[in-house]
């Protein structure tokens, strides 16, 4: 019989060896592929149980940073100032994964990025190194913005006209990213679920993620569409009319209000005059359509470093004029089909500040290294996303601008001393609702250093008299002026 | 019946006693780092620990001076060190977890000398081979019994509930029927090698003197089968295949067995669909990665943490392998001890393996050889099955690593298998003895 049990023993052993190759294959031959597995919590796990970098604003205040925490996740990521930063910051929660900032530059925060040289050779001997993520966007102009929409639903973006940054982007209603990040499984399910259920969707951007009709605000699009393509002059007149029948219908445009308006193009603009501006876009036709797409619309979304990213604009469908010129009368007016996001018609707005140039918006200002502090480093330069009209029409719109709030529609934005150019514009949405309000412009206008978008969904409450010159103008103003008094 | 201790088995005695110091500092080392991975104090249960450990394994080895001084001296260590490991492993998954599987290693250790005592000779066994039979069947019927005696967890009804204690009686019928088909392999195995009938090419032993044998494996294979139970039935298939074999050295047996097994695996997925589920997951988890897929991935991302050396030991994060520990606790040992620390489970269980048929070599009597062979052959078959299991070498079984996983029942039934190779390897180190010296 032994000769049998030897057999059995060979057989047992070849078994026995095969789980040795079997873990050997999987210890160390898939070991790497399998540690890097995107499904493998271990990953998410190990990045939650380091320290992370501080999110922090141009002018210092701290707006995300990780203190230790008694867990066995080791460190709590804090919000310091949660929900007015809500949007830019995002979050970053082992439940609902990471947004906005947090997820754009995790790898930084955690400091995956960081780069051995010559200067820093210590960094292989710090245990988790961590960058810290300077952004453009200033406290004041950010709260300021929070107090201006005192709670109205809205939003309202300043772009940086020099160098493309964003320094406020605050939308309303928002959230505690503070909630949804507790270690507490079961408050922060709570917290989540409670958002997704709020009906004032408080956890959406308003200012990327949310299309709203841009109203006459969009006439400064429609006029540097026409200037480029030589059709208008600001000097050209047009009839003065109380509504424009429109073609292919037996419907008519009227004027706001029902007032005659008309004349030169400037002073249109300055009133803004609906029944001239339908009438340019008629004349404009496919142009329109075409000269739509270069400012954005119908195409990509701005290319801001945020998650999830901003959605394209929509506007006039090109090669549909012949059938829907109706709809191309409205499109100029920013109603029918034109729907845009408030950074897009902040970006339009910088555009004519720039000379004709929409920049790449970043929140990003720079990475530091909090260990190697060095002020001289170089901040994100300006870079042109979008050419969208010539020096001259820009220069030529501003003028116009200007005129709207010296003695237009928008003197609720004037500042005293600093000359601002801007745009209302009152955005009809159903019928039986209050229109949205808006204003977009910039300041100072002879040397432009910010550009505001400025959205008030259903005109906040103020009901028949919601314009964008009575509700959306003086949130400009108290945003800009605030900016320039705390500016160095 | 133990014999005078022989100067052979003062030497197992001693190095037995050395052997198993050391397993017991590596264990103790364990203990200690698990808790410095925590904070920087030491445990305070560490002297309860450690004292409650060193009183175990002196009893066992007191025992063996006296019950059966001239035993294997490895048997032992390699289970001190395998079932340390797997009590520190288990601490530091669930410390109220560990205090249970303390109190069964000192009742399986109590139930080791108690076998030490009551098989004073494995012959024993050999006379009580059919109330062996019949107790190892009641017990295998046993969880099938409706509630409140059977019990289904995890899906499988292998739990039985007599009063306050639940058990599997599972793993106690698996010794019996080995004991019971080493006697009646003993009485037939002349009648079973010798093939009496011809089936057109095939030539079959007698069925009278087969059909016993298959009428009791059938019995226990349609148990495990309602019972759902399916690594057991692999693994009692596998130690009946292996007991044909050896008691008549037929290698027909082995490939006939092979033959039945492929065909019944065959059937078994057609028909069952939790065995389909096991199949595909184990051909491809990746697909249900969140559902059925999720044990076997997440053992893989464990062992592959741990790499090489381990993540040390409570720097892993083996909590997230469900039932660690378990059936799965070789993943959590593989992530935080590493390739050297899984490889030297299987390394242990090679060895315990090898001395098992040693002294299955060693016998005179064709009963005792045949018993410890099947005794020994349940050790490895079931390492195989279950590491095979979690590291997806094949389709996943749950059945338990000897002396590693928790589990009472699994437990107690492994001690009693030690003490059965003890008292065999005992009888036969005198007998030697005593023909060397007349």
């Amino acid at each position: 019989m032994n000769r049998p049990i030897r057999n059995v023993g060979f057989g047992i052993m070849a078994m026995l060896l095969a789980l040795i190759a079997q873990l050997s294959y999987v210890q160390v031959v898939r070991a790497d592929q399998l540690t890097t597995d995107p499904q493998n919590f271990r990953v998410t796990e190990r990045d939650f149980a380091r320290a992370r970098g501080k999110i922090i604003t141009a002018d210092g205040k701290i707006l995300a940073e990780s203190v230790p925490s008694q867990d066995n996740l080791k460190f709590q990521r804090v919000y310091p100032h949660g929900p007015t930063y809500a949007h830019i910051t995002g979050y970053q929660s082992l439940l609902y994964g990471a947004t906005g900032v947090e997820r754009v530059y995790n790898d930084q925060l955690l400091g995956k990025t960081i780069q051995l040289s010559v200067g820093n050779v210590d960094t292989l001997f710090e245990r988790d190194p961590t960058l810290d993520v300077r952004l453009t966007v200033q406290s004041a102009a950010q709260e300021a913005a929070e107090r201006a929409l005192a709670g109205r639903k809205g939003a309202v973006v300043v772009l940086d006209t020099q160098t493309g940054g964003v320094v406020a982007m605050y939308s309303s209603p928002t959230y505690d990213p503070n909630r949804i990040v507790s270690h507490n499984d079961k408050r922060a399910r709570a917290a989540f679920n409670e958002f997704v259920a709020d009906d004032s969707n408080p956890m959406q951007n308003r200012s990327t993620r949310e299309r709203y009709p841009p109203g006459s605000t969009f006439k400064v699009v429609t006029t540097a569409i026409a200037l480029d393509a030589g059709i208008a002059t600001p000097e050209t007149r047009f009839p003065v009319l109380t509504s424009l029948p429109l073609p292919l219908s037996d419907k008519s445009l009227s004027n706001f209000g029902g007032n005659a308006c008309g004349g030169p193009l400037r002073e249109a603009f300055r009133e803004s005059c609906n029944t001239v501006f339908a009438q340019l876009g008629l004349d404009l036709g496919e142009a329109l359509a075409t000269g739509g797409s270069k400012f954005g619309f119908n195409e990509t979304g701005p290319p801001l470093d945020d998650s999830p990213r901003p959605v394209a604009s929509l506007g006039a469908l090109p090669g549909t004029f012949k059938t829907r010129q109706p709809q191309f009368a409205l499109d100029a007016i920013g109603q029918g089909d034109s729907a845009a996001t408030v950074l897009e018609m902040a970006l339009v707005a910088q555009s004519v500040a720039t000379g004709g140039n929409m920049l790449v918006p970043h929140f990003l200002a720079r990475i530091e290294d909090p260990k190697r502090p060095d002020p001289n480093a170089a901040m994100q330069d300006a870079k042109v996303w979008r050419n969208v009209m010539t020096p001259s029409s820009a220069a030529n719109i501003n003028e116009m601008m200007q005129a709207v709030v010296r003695n237009g529609t928008g003197t609720a934005a004037q500042i005293p001393g600093i000359a601002v150019a801007g745009k209302t514009g009152t955005a009809e949405t159903v019928k039986g609702v209050a229109p949205h309000a808006w204003f977009i412009g910039f300041a100072p206008a002879q040397a432009p250093r910010f550009a505001i978008a400025v959205l008030v969904e259903n005109g906040g409450g103020a009901g028949d008299n919601a314009t964008g010159g009575r509700v959306a103008a003086p949130i400009a103003r108290d945003v800009l002026s605030k900016i320039f008094t705390t500016q160095p | 019946m133990s014999v005078a201790r022989t100067a052979l088995g003062r030497t197992r005695r001693n190095h037995e006693f050395a052997l198993g110091f050391h397993a017991l500092v590596v264990i103790a080392v364990g203990y200690v780092l698990l808790a410095f991975s925590k904070d920087a104090n030491l445990p305070p249960d560490l002297a309860v620990i450690l004292g409650s450990m060193f009183g175990l394994y002196i009893g066992a080895h007191i025992a063996l001076r006296k019950l059966a001084p001239n035993a294997d001296g490895t048997l032992l260590p390699i289970v001190a060190m395998l079932n340390g490991i797997g009590f520190v492993t288990i601490s530091r998954l669930d410390n109220a977890i560990a205090r249970n599987q303390a109190v069964w290693s000192a009742v399986g250790v109590g139930l080791f000398i108690l076998t030490l005592i009551v098989v004073h000779d494995i012959r024993v066994l050999e006379r009580n081979r059919y109330t062996c039979a019949f107790v190892g069947v009641g017990l295998l019927l046993l969880p099938l019994i409706p509630s409140p005696v059977g019990v289904t967890l995890n899906g499988a009804r292998i739990w039985a509930r007599i009063g306050p204690i639940s058990f599997q009686p599972g793993e106690i019928a698996k010794i019996l029927l080995v004991v019971f088909f080493a006697g009646y392999l003993v009485d037939t195995r002349e009648l079973l090698s010798r093939s009496s009938r011809r089936v057109g090419r095939l030539r079959i032993p007698d069925p009278r003197h087969i059909a016993p044998l298959i009428a009791i494996w059938a019995l226990s294979m349609l148990v495990l089968v309602f019972e759902q139970d399916l690594g057991s039935s692999l693994l009692q298939f596998c130690v009946f295949a292996s007991m044909l074999y050896i008691a008549t050295g037929r290698s027909r047996y082995v490939w006939g067995g092979l033959t039945i097994f492929s065909l019944s695996a065959f059937a078994a997925y057609k028909w069952f669909d939790h065995v389909q589920v096991r199949v595909t997951t184990w051909i491809n988890p990746w697909p249900t990665s969140r559902t059925g897929g999720y044990q076997i991935i997440q053992s893989w991302y464990a062992f592959a943490n741990g790499g090489v050396s381990g993540r040390g030991i409570g720097l892993g994060s083996p909590d997230r392998i469900p039932v660690a520990v378990s059936d799965f606790i070789l993943a959590a040992i593989g992530e935080e001890l590493g390739l050297f620390g899984s490889v030297a489970i299987v390394l242990m269980v090679l060895l315990l393996v090898g001395s098992g048929l040693r002294i299955a070599i060693d016998q005179h009597e064709p009963f005792t050889k045949l018993l410890v062979s099947g005794l020994t052959i349940i050790l490895g078959v079931q390492t195989f099955v279950i590491v095979g299991g979690v590291t997806r070498l094949i389709p996943l079984t749950g059945v338990t690593l000897p002396f590693v996983s928790y589990g009472g029942s699994s437990l107690i039934g492994n001690f009693i298998v030690v003490a059965l190779l003890a008292r065999a390897s005992d009888s036969t180190t005198g007998r030697r003895q005593r023909v060397q010296v007349p």
